[in-house]
């Protein structure tokens, strides 16, 4: 078990570093000037030269890499071509943000898109089944953006317009500050996020669980006279759920990377929106660090999937 | 009249399907007491597992007829919580492929333990124990370190092995065991029938051993019944189907026994069993057997007395072997 995780954090170091490799290829060694871009039009080649030599850029390309793995071992990125902050600390003041909504976005569209799954497997053809899927297809079709607009039309502006603030329809209130602030700016968000989801999640529950119910231990499960509550939820829906993980790690191991157009929607200052600003200032530094941040977070949640893997199912210890 | 454990009359089931209704079991009647080993064989399709798993309820989706009288109340009849109290507790069921039955997720002694607390108020531990009494009683070393292991750290045979432990966890006193050998090596499926028949022996309870192998039931069957296409072919006791058997279907059957001396090959029968969608007319063995008669395709046999021992019935139109019947009254 330690052996085999410890291999998996082994292979994801590795797959980290072919990354960083392949975005310091892209960014630092590709032609263009960024020296020249700081600058601007008119400086003189000495300011120029100035520049280029305060970022390290005058230096052979080898020693660039080296510094530049050197910083990245220390969680150094480097500074905003922009504003020169740190690109780390303007990191660290976002990743809270896009945390707070994905996390609350999964949890949320977990628990509708698992129940409603069950609910449709237990009860395949009936109303509830078929109603599911017209939601389903419904959430499959539309794109994040309609669905976060429409959203902000009836729950915050037409409300709005009745007089009712229930739901603000923007902005981000640390939870530190305060909790119920907190969750009240995420609560059109994360409704998004899990009409969005919800819908992957039902229809891969209800596969899975209908699969499963046709295992030879789910028979043997109900000869042995325990209630259908329990043959549900405690023997086939631990089968069930493992499709469900594998998918749960590759959206939320992709959106903690920035939900880019929830944040920019809800106007949330998470870390797809200093994506999408670093790209329109071509703030390099602040790419690399958030192409950087993302791909940790994807490995990071492979190999959180290998451990519930691990811990859901004993065959998968051995290996 | 000596009233059986289980008395089942006229057990119909069928599956609505789009294909039209599959009648995979069309009206059979048979009994089993307790020490007695009743043995269902017949080939794959014929409704041998559809007609013992629809006693406990665990065949969804089809419609049931008939009676099937358990100590007197009828199975068939029961709301779903009575069944509930029944199965695993009453009535036990091992089935055929011990590594696909248990649940891969969950250690043995979970799986044990589980089936012991759902119906009786005995605390986790004591569950534990008895549990570890039940490895150890099928033949399970050191039952106490392996009852945390998962089911893909057994053999074959000691899965099957566990299954067993499960189902007699609660002393049951009917035991339907479904193919339990099929999925086993050949040495491994002699262990695990001496094993059944010892503890059958040993506690008193009815057992039911379903097989396509008559071979299976030659030692540890009290009765026999041949099934073919949701009906009861032959029935009688182990001696008269081995020796007397009265039924083209039972001999053919016989004559796929492989023989201990080694020497004669298998001879299957030819063709393949009827769709239970599309039965033939008349019986439906006609299509296949040797001994046809005119009035084979047109007329369904029902179960006659044919007289090779006492309760000994075939459903077959072929007139008793006259001479052998003389001798035996
Ligand atoms: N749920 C179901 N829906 C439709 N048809 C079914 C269903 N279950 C069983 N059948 C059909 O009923 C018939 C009898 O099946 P059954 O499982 O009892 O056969 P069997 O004698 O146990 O054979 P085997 O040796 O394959 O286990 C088969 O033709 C099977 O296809
Ligand atoms: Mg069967």
């Amino acid at each position: 078990m330690i052996r085999f995780l410890v291999r998996r954090v082994l292979f994801g170091i590795l797959v980290l570093w072919l990354i960083s490799v392949a975005v310091f290829v892209l960014f630092f060694v590709a032609p263009h000037d960024p020296a020249r871009a700081i600058a601007g039009r008119q400086a003189t080649a000495e300011t120029v030269a100035l520049v280029e030599h305060r970022l390290g850029l005058d230096q052979p390309v080898l020693t660039q890499y080296w510094h530049f793995l050197v910083r990245l071992a220390h969680g150094d990125l480097g500074y905003s071509y922009y504003n020169s902050e740190p690109v780390r600390s303007l990191i660290v003041a976002r990743l809270p943000v896009t945390l707070s909504l994905t996390l609350g976005g999964a949890i949320l569209w977990l628990l509708l898109g698992v129940g409603i799954g069950i609910a449709s497997a237990r009860h395949p053809r009936s109303l509830l089944d078929r109603s599911a899927t017209v939601f389903v297809l419904g959430g499959l079709s539309m794109p994040t953006f309609l669905v976060g607009l429409l959203l902000l039309y009836f729950l915050f502006f037409r409300l709005h317009l009745l007089g009712v603030d229930a739901f603000p329809g923007g902005g981000y209130v640390p939870f530190t500050q305060s909790p119920a602030q907190w969750a009240q700016h995420l609560i059109l968000p994360w409704l998004t996020l899990a009409l969005v989801s919800a819908a992957t999640y039902s229809r891969l529950t209800r596969g899975s669980l209908l699969e499963v119910f046709g295992e030879d231990y789910v028979r043997t499960a109900r000869a042995k006279g325990i209630t259908e509550q329990r043959v549900v939820y405690r023997h086939a829906l631990r089968s069930a759920l493992t499709p469900v993980v594998t998918q749960l790690g590759i959206d939320v191991g992709a959106l903690l990377g920035g939900a880019i157009i929830t944040e920019n929607v809800f106007g949330l200052p998470g870390l797809g929106q200093l994506a999408v600003q670093s790209v329109v200032t071509q703030d390099l530094p602040v790419i690399v660090g958030i192409v950087l941040v993302a791909a940790f977070f994807v490995v990071a949640a492979n190999i959180v999937v290998d451990f519930l893997y691990a811990v859901l199912d004993p065959r998968v210890r051995r290996r | 009249m000596v009233v059986n454990l289980l008395e089942v009359n006229g057990l119909t089931v069928t599956f609505p399907t789009p294909d039209g209704p599959v009648r995979a079991v069309r009206g059979i009647s048979f009994g089993v007491d307790r020490g007695r080993t009743l043995g269902i064989v017949g080939e794959s399709g014929s409704g041998k597992s559809v007609a013992a798993l629809t006693l406990l309820g665990l065949t969804p989706g089809a419609s049931v007829g008939g009676q099937a009288l358990f100590g007197g109340d009828d199975l068939l009849a029961m709301s779903e919580p009575e069944l509930r109290a029944v199965r695993g507790a009453r009535i036990a069921v091992v089935f055929q492929d011990p590594l696909s039955s248990l649940h891969p997720m969950y250690r043995v002694g979970w799986q044990i333990t589980e089936a012991i607390r759902a119906h009786t108020p005995a605390s986790r531990r004591a569950a534990r124990e008895r549990a570890i009494e039940l490895l150890g009683m099928v033949g399970i070393a050191q039952p106490r370190r392996r009852i945390d292991d998962y089911p893909h750290q057994f053999s074959g045979g000691m899965r099957q092995r566990v299954m067993i432990a499960m189902a007699l966890a609660l002393g049951p006193d009917l035991v339907i065991a479904d193919e339990p050998t099929t999925a086993l090596d050949t040495t491994v499926q002699a262990q695990i029938l001496d094993l059944l028949h010892r503890l059958q022996q040993e506690l008193g309870m009815a057992l039911i051993i379903i097989t396509h192998d008559l071979g299976v039931v030659a030692q540890t069957a009290d009765e026999v019944q041949v099934m073919y296409a949701g009906r009861i072919a032959e029935t009688a006791d182990r001696r008269t189907i081995f020796y007397r058997a009265h039924h083209p279907y039972t001999l053919g059957l016989l004559g796929s026994v492989p023989s201990a001396a080694g020497r004669g090959r298998l001879t299957p029968i030819a063709g393949q069993p009827p769709s239970p969608i599309r039965l033939p007319s008349g019986c439906p063995f006609h299509p296949r057997c040797a001994y046809r008669m005119d009035r084979c395709t047109v007329e369904e046999p029902p179960l006659l007395t044919v007289g090779g021992g006492p309760g000994h019935r075939s459903a077959c139109w072929l007139p008793v072997d006259a001479r052998r019947s003389e001798v035996m009254v």
